[in-house]
């Protein structure tokens, strides 16, 4: 299964400065694993030592945040676009 | 109050609007914004509203004007390098729009003063550079129930989302914590295109139009992500967060904190 992950300005240095990548997952939690096997570094951005979630980085299905889902354990289905969203504070 | 010849000519353009009207250009010319930050969100953010004759903009902003932030706040000129940044702010709008009453606050903004300062105006504009801050205007706001526009930029990417306490979601319902020091480099050190200050800015002023003119939707438990990069715009949808530590259920802040402490900046004594 194919799904297109948005990867945020911060942390596309991790992604060879790719915006866009797919990841096969069946869920969240298998995507930042598949994530990380393509771009070493990445999931280490995105949770913390516990592996959960980071509380400023937000990991959204379509249009929902997972935290309000199931959070890592949210099902992926091929088509789903995933958009990792960081807090920003510049002004 | 009716208005006077010179400003229906001035307004024109937007008075013929089918949900402004003359009722609606007397909102905007009784509404109270208050910016905190005249730098690249505040700047575009404060020219709009006071072209629009937003009538009473306070600005807060404690910095003077370096020749390094002309690139994008453009709300200051070369002339007024090394100036207080609300006094140049009000300057230039008083140039724009004699009808609208600038109070210039310079002063950094914390958690004994904001209650003060934000408690005559309608709405708030987030215009601030980091993280304590967001924090304490979004509590404040949250506490003293004022809508609040937010908006951050970095690098070539844009958020904002407005806040109405009580019925939609905060911005610790959207980040409930923030990134510690470090992970999160400031435009200083990250960089900045001005034109997405501009986008964001921008789109700031227009929430804060929307809300006086009792308008359109504004983006209020939704996030808008726009990267220059691509021009793209998307939306989110942001929740209210039942745990959420300031507005949701058993709400545990229920005063102002210690807000370079709560973003770990300085270690609890």
């Amino acid at each position: 299964m194919s799904i297109k992950v948005r990867i945020p300005t911060p942390l596309q240095k991790l992604t060879e400065g790719k915006a866009e990548v797919e990841v096969e997952a069946k869920d969240v939690r298998g995507l930042i694993e598949d994530l990380d096997k393509n771009f070493p570094g990445i999931k280490d951005r995105l949770c913390d030592d516990k592996g959960r979630i980071r509380r400023f980085i937000n990991i959204y299905v379509n249009e929902e945040d997972v935290r309000f889902l199931q959070q890592d354990s949210t099902p992926l289905i091929d088509g789903d676009e995933v958009s990792i969203i960081p807090a920003i504070a510049g002004g | 109050m009716g208005l006077r010849e010179d400003q229906i000519e001035r307004y024109s353009r937007q008075i013929i609007l089918p949900n402004i009207g003359g009722k609606g250009q007397e909102k905007l010319l009784n509404g109270k914004v208050l910016i905190i930050g005249a730098g690249g969100l505040g700047s575009p953010c404060a020219l709009y509203l006071a072209s629009a004759g937003v009538g009473r903009i306070g600005i807060v902003d404690s910095d003077a004007v370096e020749i390094n932030n002309l690139q994008r706040q453009i709300i200051h000129s070369t002339a007024n390098v090394n100036k207080p940044k609300a006094e140049s702010a009000k300057e230039r709008i008083n140039a724009i729009n004699p009808d609208v009453e600038v109070i210039p606050y310079k002063l950094r903004i914390t958690s004994k003063n904001i209650l003060d300062v934000i408690k005559d105006y309608d709405i708030i504009v987030d215009g601030s550079d980091n993280f304590p801050t967001r924090y304490l205007v979004n509590d404040a706001c949250v506490l003293s129930k004022k809508p609040l526009s937010h908006g951050g930029i970095f690098r070539y990417d844009g958020q904002a989302m407005t806040i109405m306490p009580g019925q939609s979601a905060c911005y610790r319902c959207l980040f409930p914590e923030p990134p510690p020091p470090g992970l999160a480099p400031s435009c200083q050190e990250a960089g900045i295109l001005g034109a997405v200050a501009g986008v964001i800015g921008t789109i700031q002023a227009n929430e804060v139009l929307k809300y006086i003119l009792n308008m359109g939707n504004l983006l209020a438990g939704k996030l808008l992500v726009f990267n220059a990069l691509d021009s793209s715009f998307r939306q989110v949808k942001v929740p209210r967060d039942p745990k959420c530590p300031v507005c949701g259920e058993k709400p545990t802040v229920t005063k102002l904190i210690d807000y370079e402490e709560f973003c770990q900046l300085r270690k609890k004594e």
